[in-house]
This record gives structure tokens, C-alpha cells and sequence, in this order.
């Protein structure tokens, strides 16, 4: 489903992304951990369109990302540590809004349906400035599966986040048909990732230097190799 | 019509938006309203110099309280991620363009529409002038926002963007500020509109060639 060869961005003449490929497949949530610096957000802006590569490939469901960028922003939901909504605006505002943006069939309904899921029905037309964060970032979680796209990027979606808040977080993740969904998030927590990904990476100084099954290893296995990837950067 | 319904959408979720928080209406209502006053007071003017100073006093107050909306204008979306959500929706960056400019040049409208009686009254000009010179405040606003939005969307990526919109935007805009100047002026002395129609045509060329550049190159100015 998702498709990444040979991926290099520089911005000038410092390169942040170096050769990176990475296939996902259909279904499969992956989990990407790496110090800061290492490119992870970068990588994430670069699959979102919001950024465009300086060489590589990446193939969303068999779509060129550079050539036809339209098609692959229907295909995918972003999630990042900001949450993309206006402040000022209602929950219910926001999510019509995108809805509209998206073309949503029948908005009103498919609003209602997810704001009653992440549980902020009853907060609906209060403005987002006063959510809590935990809030904030379930109605982000919402606004990106408004469209149903089959894939989902989480770019470090627990930060600002306190435990409590993370983990439901995570369990939200988790009920929302992402069975269906193909996964990339990007976290600083190795926690998280060994928890909720099938498969974690680690991305230091722009390249992908471990992978491995969730069933293969265990957290202080990841920890340990996190800390000699890491501190050998 | 499938275009039309997403600027339209942008432009009301703006307008939600600032009547929630009326932060920037109040603003450039004020800072208008102050340019107004205090010309009017610093030249004393007499009978005779008024309509001479008049068009350019309007013309300041309203390029000065629209900078005012136009540097806002995107500050709010990218401080609050939000322009990211609008980039990253399947929505041609033209359209995102034509929504922010339609949004921008309504609340400058709303600006000069409250401004203008006010103008009238205290520059002492025929009420009669009123209807035309609404008609060159919209022209004007629609050049200035245009250019305005599209050098709105760039400084907003840079540390001092709300030093560089005006470093910026007004030496574009001066062709737009001269002809809108030189039209009020015809209307306030009540010349021929034969003698204005060289300004007016001016006006509308600029209006065309800035709205259609900038909406060209908006997608260069938001790709990073």
C-alpha cells in the first residue's frame, strides 16, 4: 500500500532524508522511531504532499505521489502532533468544514457518527480553544478519518499528550476499523511503538537502519538497539 | 459549481471564524477609523485644501487597516497548523487561493463600507459621491487583495512577516492606490467620467493581471 524507493530530501545542501525505502503493506501498521533530527517528520510531510521529494519514488495504492498528488490526498489521513483545526471554531464546525473540503457524502451524519466515536458529542459546539489537549487531539484523529482514507499517518501523534490521555489515544487507534487502514506513525516513545505497531523502524540521520516483526522482538530489545543506533549517529 | 462550493466553504469558515472573536474586524474598523481622525485633525484643514488631501486620507486608511487583515490572514492559519490541514485536503491550490482572497477582500469591503460615511462627513463631501466612491473601494480592495494574499501566503514562512507583507506589498500595489486615488478624486471634484475613464481602466487592468498572477503562483509560494 505504501511504496517508498530510494526517498532523498536535502534542503540545500543539507540532506535530511538519505535513500530511504520502505514497503508497507496493506493493513499493516508500522512504527517509526528515531532521536529528533532524524527526518521522521520530514518522511511523514513527504508522504502527506506536503512536501515534495528531491529523489525517489512513493507509490500510495499504486499512486505516483508526485504525479498525481490529488488522488493520493484521498487516500490519506494525517494526524501530527499539531492538530490541523481552527481554534475559534465548534468540533462540529471543523469536521463540516473538511467534510466539505473532502467531499463528504452526507457530512452532517458522518460528523455526528465520529464525534459520537471519539466521544466529544456533547462538546460539539463548543470552540476547539477550549478542548483539553487529550480532546483536541481525539477531534484530529477524527477530522483525518473523515473521508474513511486507507491510510493513516500519525505523525508523533502522543505528543503534549499525558499517559492517561496517550494510552486512550491508543485504544482509539485501535477501535477505529484500522484493520481496515494501513498505518505509519512516527513516535518518540519506543513504549507506543513496540506496543501498537506489527512492525517497528528506526530512522537515524535519514536512513532506516533497523526493522523487525513486533512478534521478534520485545521493548528492551528495541530500546537496546535504539541506543546503539542512536548514540552512534 | 464543484470548485465554487469549496471557496465558498473557505470563505465562510473565515467569516465563522471572526465573528467568533471579531479580533481583526475590530481592528482594522479601529486603526481606519484612527487614520481618518487624526488626518483629519493634523492638517486643520480649511474649505479650500480638502478635497485636494481627501482621496489620499481614504485611500491610507483603507491599504493601512487591509494590511492590517492581510497579515493576519494567514498568520492564523499557519500558527494554528491549520494551513496544513487545507493543503494537505484534495482541493486545488487555486481554489484554496480564490477562497483566502474572497475572505480577505470581504472583510476589507466591510471596512470600507463602515469607513466611507464616516469619510464623507468629515471631509465634508457630497453624500451624492458616496455611491461611486463605494464602487472604487471595491475595485481597489479587489487589486489589494489579490497581490495581498498571495504576499501574505510567502511572509508567513519567514521570521519578521509581519515587517515583510508591507516591505513587500506596497511597492506592487501603487499602481492600484494611484488610479484608486485619481478616481476618488474625480469623484469628489465631480469631473467627467471621461476624464477618469484612463484610471478606471487602469484599475480594472491591475485588478485582472494581479488576481490572475497571484493565483497562478500561490501554488509555488505554499509548496515547500
Amino acid at each position: 500500500m505504501i511504496e517508498i524507493r530510494g526517498l532523498v530530501k536535502a534542503f540545500g545542501s543539507r540532506l535530511v532524508l538519505r535513500g530511504i525505502t520502505l514497503h508497507i503493506s496493506a493493513g499493516e501498521f508500522v512504527t517509526l522511531v528515531g532521536p529528533n533530527g532524524a527526518g521522521k517528520t520530514t518522511l511523514m510531510r513527504i508522504l502527506a504532499t506536503l512536501s515534495r521529494p528531491t529523489a525517489g519514488q512513493v507509490l500510495l495504492g499504486g499512486c505516483d505521489l508526485t504525479q498525481d498528488p490529488m488522488r493520493a490526498r484521498h487516500m490519506i489521513g494525517l494526524v501530527s502532533h499539531r492538530t490541523l483545526l481552527y481554534d475559534d471554531l465548534s468540533g462540529e464546525q471543523n469536521l463540516l468544514f473538511y467534510a466539505q473540503l473532502y467531499d463528504v457524502t452526507r457530512p452532517k451524519m458522518r460528523v455526528e457518527e465520529l464525534l459520537r466515536q471519539m466521544g466529544l458529542w456533547g462538546r460539539q459546539r463548543d470552540p476547539v480553544s477550549t478542548y483539553s489537549r487529550g480532546m483536541q487531539q481525539r477531534l484530529a484523529i477524527a477530522r483525518a478519518l473523515l473521508h474513511n482514507p486507507p491510510i493513516l499517518l500519525l505523525d508523533e501523534p502522543d505528543t503534549g499528550l499525558d499517559r492517561h490521555a496517550a494510552m486512550t489515544l491508543g485504544a482509539l487507534l485501535r477501535q477505529t476499523d484500522l484493520g481496515r487502514r494501513t498505518v505509519l506513525m512516527t513516535t518518540h516513545n519506543l513504549e507506543y511503538a513496540a506496543a501498537w505497531g506489527e512492525r517497528a523502524a528506526i530512522l537515524v540521520n535519514g536512513r532506516i537502519v533497523f526493522q523487525v516483526n513486533r512478534s521478534k522482538i520485545d521493548l528492551a530489545t528495541l530500546r537496546a538497539q535504539y541506543d546503539h543506533y542512536a548514540s552512534s549517529a | 459549481m464543484h470548485h465554487l462550493r469549496k471557496i465558498l466553504a473557505i470563505v465562510a469558515k473565515d467569516l465563522a471564524a471572526e465573528l467568533r472573536t471579531r479580533e481583526m474586524l475590530g481592528a482594522m474598523f479601529v486603526f481606519a477609523l484612527l487614520v481618518i481622525f487624526i488626518f483629519n485633525f493634523a492638517f486643520e484643514l480649511r474649505a479650500e485644501n480638502q478635497r485636494a488631501l481627501a482621496p489620499g486620507v481614504l485611500w491610507v486608511a483603507i491599504t493601512f487597516s487591509g494590511m492590517l487583515g492581510l497579515s493576519r490572514s494567514f498568520i492564523r492559519e499557519k500558527d494554528r497548523g491549520s494551513l496544513e490541514g487545507l493543503l494537505l485536503a484534495p482541493v486545488d491550490r487555486g481554489v484554496i487561493f480564490l477562497g483566502k482572497m474572497l475572505g480577505n477582500a470581504l472583510f476589507i469591503a466591510v471596512i470600507d463600507f463602515i469607513v466611507l460615511p464616516v469619510f464623507v462627513v468629515l471631509f465634508n463631501i457630497p453624500v451624492t459621491a458616496l455611491p461611486p466612491l463605494a464602487v472604487i473601494a471595491v475595485l481597489g480592495t479587489i487589486g489589494l487583495s489579490g497581490v495581498g494574499t498571495l504576499f501574505s501566503a510567502m511572509a508567513v514562512h519567514t521570521r519578521a512577516r509581519e515587517v515583510l507583507l508591507p516591505v513587500l506589498l506596497f511597492p506592487l500595489i501603487v499602481p492600484v492606490i494611484l488610479s484608486a486615488v485619481k478616481l476618488s478624486a474625480a469623484v469628489i471634484d465631480n469631473l467627467p467620467f471621461a476624464e477618469a475613464q484612463q484610471w478606471l481602466s487602469l484599475l480594472l487592468a491591475f485588478d485582472i493581471v494581479f488576481a490572475v498572477l497571484s493565483f497562478l503562483f500561490f501554488d509555488y509560494v505554499v509548496e515547500e
